[in-house]
């Protein structure tokens, strides 16, 4: 047997239609706690303060790693020779005018440093985020038979300049981000502020 | 006595009739071959890897002060925990060698076209789940791959353009890869993806025993039946199949403890030699290598290494890589053949089977070693014939010429 139409069809038609979207503005409700709990917490928000470190050690040619916000900072000390030399590859790298914002505007230069002949790179392939390893030495490398001295990711082969400038035709889309810094005097930089911006 | 307790359930709970359903009157084709033995053992699998998860999951510490060290307690404090651990370690890698087998027979035999779409779809399901356990898993002992494997995997959701690094963020719950990132992972491996694993696989099982089993030769065996209504080329499931798949459990688990407890490594495939370093966000390895069964897949990632129509390189490998994995699922509609299986198909579907077969490996090679231009050209060609096997089956396999395909299955 059919049961029997309701009497008021359109009145059960709103009565459905408002149950659901209520039932719907309270599943939505529900779900903010759910996906906010994702988001980082005030203790990791709070944990990015700045990093110090003494270059006053730091000789031509070599390079240190300093820990900021969890991820590696690489600061270098070019030499002379490889100073004289940044532009040599010019016609391999991708964005050799740091055109893309990934640095701030006190490096988008040729060396992409604030201070020439001292880089601060983030070392966070701008691929996949590996760590691209420090190659200074000119010439003939596994990957590479013109190296210019840089950087090359192990992950997926992405190379860099000794500036951190991407090479063409690699995965890597940007060059290596400047992190915010400056320096306090010539042997103290300072990792995660802009300082003195004049 | 038997009866009566039998009856008692009966009349609260459709126990007998389940009996019957899904074992006893189970009609299984009488020419299923060595390749239907991987569903079997897929659930045995299944069931070592939730028995040795719990029991590991009784000593790990989900910290990132603690994970790493908490995975050499259980390996030297714990009774046994060795064993245990290198039970799951060994599962993990026995869950896709044998879904690869089950799902290569299913392309084989032609097993997912008309009826079996849905029980092939649930399954890709299953595969999907699976590939989601075997990454977080790996990322709990927090050793210097799991840091690094999190770091890169994740980092693909940071290519999606427009809100790429806001969900990266969000799905982090850090800037960084960190004990935040390695608790969630843990959530999902232990509760979330293993419920949903259960579930699917539960309907999976199901489904097929709707639909029927598919056979070798792709004939359907209920076009003929008996007086009684039992399809002529089948048998009860239990025992005769229950039996004989017994006795291949008993042959898979020699192999299986074999490496459990003779090569646990797997000669660095099983668990990696990097992975014995604690994690250090500093410092990548030399290689980064994701485990076996991913390698395919990270081959093709690496292998777009150019931007196109305004999108970056590693926005286009992400894609191209979620789409070898996605692709499968469209198999159903992608076969336009008359015949399911490849006994009967035409030169072009073996080849194309073939071929996608041969690139599947060479993929599998080349993601497990360091990228040389040489071997990434390598990548893209076999990129390339990966797809061609899916995309270009609408064609071949409707204008090729089959083999005609007997009315009752063939036991030679």
């Amino acid at each position: 047997m059919q049961p029997k139409s309701p009497p008021n069809p359109g009145r059960r038609k709103f009565l459905i239609g408002a149950t659901s979207a209520v039932g719907a503005v309270g599943i939505a409700g529900a779900a903010v706690p759910f996906i906010s709990a994702f988001n980082p917490s005030a203790a990791a928000e709070a944990a990015g303060a700045p990093a110090v470190a003494d270059i006053s050690k730091l000789a031509p040619g070599e390079m240190i790693i300093v820990e900021w916000r969890g991820t590696p900072i690489y600061v270098v000390k070019h030499s002379e020779e490889s100073i004289n030399e940044i532009d040599k590859n010019l016609e391999r790298l991708a964005d050799p005018n740091s055109d893309t914002e990934v640095q701030p505007s006190y490096a988008k230069n040729k060396y992409r440093s604030r201070k020439p002949g001292i880089s601060v790179l983030s070392a966070v392939c701008t691929h996949l985020g590996c760590a691209p390893k420090y190659y200074p030495q000119l010439g003939v490398v596994d990957f590479d038979s013109e190296w210019q001295g840089g950087f090359f990711c192990p992950c997926h082969g992405s190379k860099f300049d000794l500036a951190g400038r991407v090479y063409a035709g690699v995965p890597a889309p940007d060059n290596l981000t400047v992190p915010p810094h400056y320096f306090k005097s010539d042997d103290v930089l300072i990792i995660g502020e802009d300082g003195d911006l004049a | 006595m038997v009866t009566r307790i039998m009856n008692w359930f009966d009349d609260r709970l459709p126990l007998t009739a389940t009996i019957e359903r899904h074992l006893t009157k189970y009609p299984a084709p009488i020419n299923m071959n060595i390749w239907y033995l991987a569903g079997v053992l897929l659930v045995v699998v299944l069931v070592i890897q939730l028995a040795s998860g719990i029991w590991l999951l009784m000593n790990y510490e989900a910290t990132a002060e603690g994970a790493f060290a908490s995975i050499q307690y259980i390996m030297r404090d714990v009774e046994y925990g060795y064993i245990i651990r290198y039970m799951h370690t060994t599962g993990a890698s026995a869950f896709f060698a044998l879904i690869y087998l089950h799902m290569f027979r299913g392309m084989m035999y032609g097993s997912y076209q008309k009826p079996r779409e849905l029980l092939w779809v649930l399954g890709w399901l299953t595969y999907v789940l699976l590939c989601a356990l075997g990454f977080t898993g790996y990322v709990l002992p927090w050793g210097q791959m799991s840091f690094w494997a999190a770091q890169v995997i994740l980092s693909l959701v940071g290519s999606i353009p427009v809100f790429g690094e806001e969900l990266l963020t969000w799905i982090r719950g850090d800037y960084l890869i960190s004990g935040i990132t390695l608790n969630r992972l843990f959530a999902f491996h232990v509760v979330l993806l293993p419920l949903a694993l259960i579930a699917v696989v539960f309907v999976h099982i199901l489904a097929l025993h709707e639909v029927g089993s598919n056979n070798p030769d792709g004939v359907d065996v209920k076009k003929f039946k008996d007086e009684d209504g039992v399809p002529l080329d089948t048998k009860p499931f239990f025992p005769y199949d229950v039996m004989h798949d017994l006795y291949a459990i008993g042959v898979f688990l020699i192999f299986f403890v074999t490496i459990m407890f003779f090569y646990p490594d797997g000669g660095g495939y099983v668990i990696e030699y990097v992975n014995y370093e604690a994690a250090d966000n500093l410092k990548t390895p030399e290689h980064i290598v994701p485990s076996w069964y991913y390698t395919p897949f990270y081959a093709m990632l690496r292998a777009v290494t150019f931007p196109l129509f305004g999108l970056s390189a590693k926005f286009l490998g992400f894609v191209v890589m979620a789409a070898g994995i996605a692709i499968f699922v469209a198999l159903p509609w992608l076969d336009r053949s008359p015949v399911k299986s490849i006994k009967y198909k035409g030169i072009y579907s073996k080849f194309f089977l073939a071929l996608f077969v041969v690139s599947f490996f060479v993929l599998g090679y080349l993601g497990s070693v360091t990228s040389t231009p040489g071997r990434t050209l390598a990548a893209q060609i076999f990129t390339v014939t990966y797809f061609a096997y899916f995309f270009l089956m609408p064609f071949y396999s409707k204008y090729e010429k089959c083999k005609p395909v007997p009315d009752r299955v063939s036991l030679s």
